[in-house]
């Protein structure tokens, strides 16, 4: 069971060292020349104003919680999924079950749609 | 002890081929991507370095390890250097659970064509292909630049989204097979309907084709959805403080998430290392096995191509546009397929 992700812990390995040798070697490989207007953040020109730190948009939260939320919904869908073929030749009742589930979360997306949570102005 | 040891020599050989050929992939699809796009826009693109400017690749490669690799004073140092390598390892190790061609038989041993055969296929693509976005966010965030801290959280925003209805839409593929390894959908893939038309999932799934592909779209950051780094908005997007090749990684990372995309399409929808009517005519075995690897092969490239030439065709989404179109178009279709298939397995058996 396990030794089926011996390839990808190699492959993982590999990519790390890949990855970082890359990035080091060019760190190195590269000529250096330091001044005090190349080390500032780039405003397309214009001298820089007020940190990068600053607040944005509670809608990216938003856009996070539901993701989380949606994303659980799914993670129970896929055992039914990969089940279902087998259990519905026998009885209809794994569909029926599935269509109640998908219907609590059809109530709570259409909430979220009349709450505006999808809207970006 | 022996048997581990050549085990795991052709794994590493295994492992060797497949980031090879993606590389070289890669490469070529940098090359591919300027000069197609010199073609659609009636100019010719960089073919000066080798014929028809085929070394032009490498000579990108060596100029950008030879650029100054400078980072800007307010950026936080470490994180600013390791996100180019949060992204580039996961936008590696996707492609492992890709069957690309069945098995061979090499010195009396039977080699499978996959890196890693694992139960949750599917499961482990989208899992790893996510951690990706913690190198643009960490990228976007450490660089200390407006720019690119909007470009990140635009890429997040969207690539969560769109992954909503990305792993919805694969649904109604694994209803069909009723696995989640992907060789299994493969080898479900392989019989015929009346006898000729191959019984890939695109005919039965079509629906789920078309918001896969788009989400893919999506999630690569590709036009008609690269938000992310709308010039006109934000110069560069989450990458405008990088240069050399932390910004390279950036790049590759990019085009063999492509790659990696089309491959996973090829698999799932277009019968991945399947040859249709190959079977029937006889030839060696081993003969047989190279002709179903360059099928995959020519479907993924074509997939990529397509990704280039919908780049060059199409002028980009909005921001809410894109927004909504994932969470009010896809979300409810996706889900409505999945009933519909569903409903249809109920029905008929």
């Amino acid at each position: 069971m396990l030794k089926e992700y011996l390839p990808i812990l190699i492959l993982l390995i590999f990519a790390f060292v890949f990855a970082f040798g890359i990035l080091l070697l060019s760190h190195f490989v590269g000529p250096r020349k330091y001044s005090d207007v190349k080390g500032e953040p780039y405003e397309s020109g214009i001298k820089p104003f007020m940190d990068a730190r600053v607040r944005f948009s509670v809608k990216f939260y938003i856009i996070a919680v539901l993701f989380i939320i949606f994303d659980v919904e799914i993670v129970f869908l896929y055992p039914w999924v990969v089940v279902y073929k087998e259990i519905v030749s026998q009885g209809i009742f794994i569909f029926i079950e599935m269509i109640v589930f998908v219907v609590i979360l059809l109530i709570g997306y259409f909430y979220l749609w009349k709450r505006g949570a999808f809207e970006w102005e | 002890m022996v048997d581990l040891i050549i085990e795991l020599v052709i794994i590493i050989l295994k492992i060797g081929i497949v980031i090879g050929a993606v590389m070289m992939g890669v490469a070529y699809m940098t090359l591919a991507e300027r000069r197609l796009s010199g073609f659609i826009q009636d100019r010719l693109g960089p073919n000066r370095a080798g014929p028809q400017g085929l070394l032009q690749p490498f000579a990108d490669g060596i100029k950008l390890f030879f650029k100054e690799d400078f980072i800007p004073d307010s950026a936080e140092k470490l994180l600013f250097f390791i996100a180019p390598g949060m992204i580039f390892v996961p936008a590696l190790c996707v492609i492992a659970v890709i069957p690309f061609g069945d098995s061979l038989n090499i010195f009396g041993r039977e080699i499978q064509l996959r890196i890693a055969d694992v139960n949750i296929g599917i499961l482990y693509i989208f899992a790893i292909a996510s951690l990706g976005v913690y190198g643009i966010v960490l990228g976007g965030w450490s660089a200390n630049n407006k720019y690119t801290l909007f470009g990140s959280l635009r890429s997040v925003a969207q690539m969560i989204s769109y992954e909503l209805a990305l792993g919805l839409s694969v649904m109604g593929v694994l209803m069909i097979t009723g696995s989640l390894r992907l060789t299994e959908v493969v080898e479900v893939q392989r019989s015929y309907f009346f006898g000729f038309i191959p019984h890939w999932n695109i005919f039965l799934q079509p629906v789920a084709f078309i918001i896969f592909i788009t989400a893919a779209f999506a999630e690569t950051n590709r036009l008609p959805f690269d938000l992310v780094e709308a010039e006109q908005e934000l110069v560069g997007g989450y990458h405008t403080e990088y240069n050399s090749m932390k910004w390279g990684l950036y790049f590759l990372s990019e085009y063999a998430n492509v790659i990696t995309a089309s491959a996973v399409i090829t698999t799932l929808f277009f019968g991945g290392w399947h040859l249709p009517w190959i079977e029937k005519i006889p030839m060696p075995q081993i003969l047989l096995e190279l002709l179903q690897i360059g099928s995959f092969v020519l479907k993924t490239a074509f997939f990529s191509i397509f990704f280039i030439w919908v780049r060059w065709t199409f002028p980009r989404f909005k921001y809410n546009q894109l927004m909504s179109l994932g969470w009010k178009v896809f979300l409810p279709i996706a889900i409505l397929n999945v009933l519909v298939t569903g409903l249809f397995y109920a029905i008929f058996s």
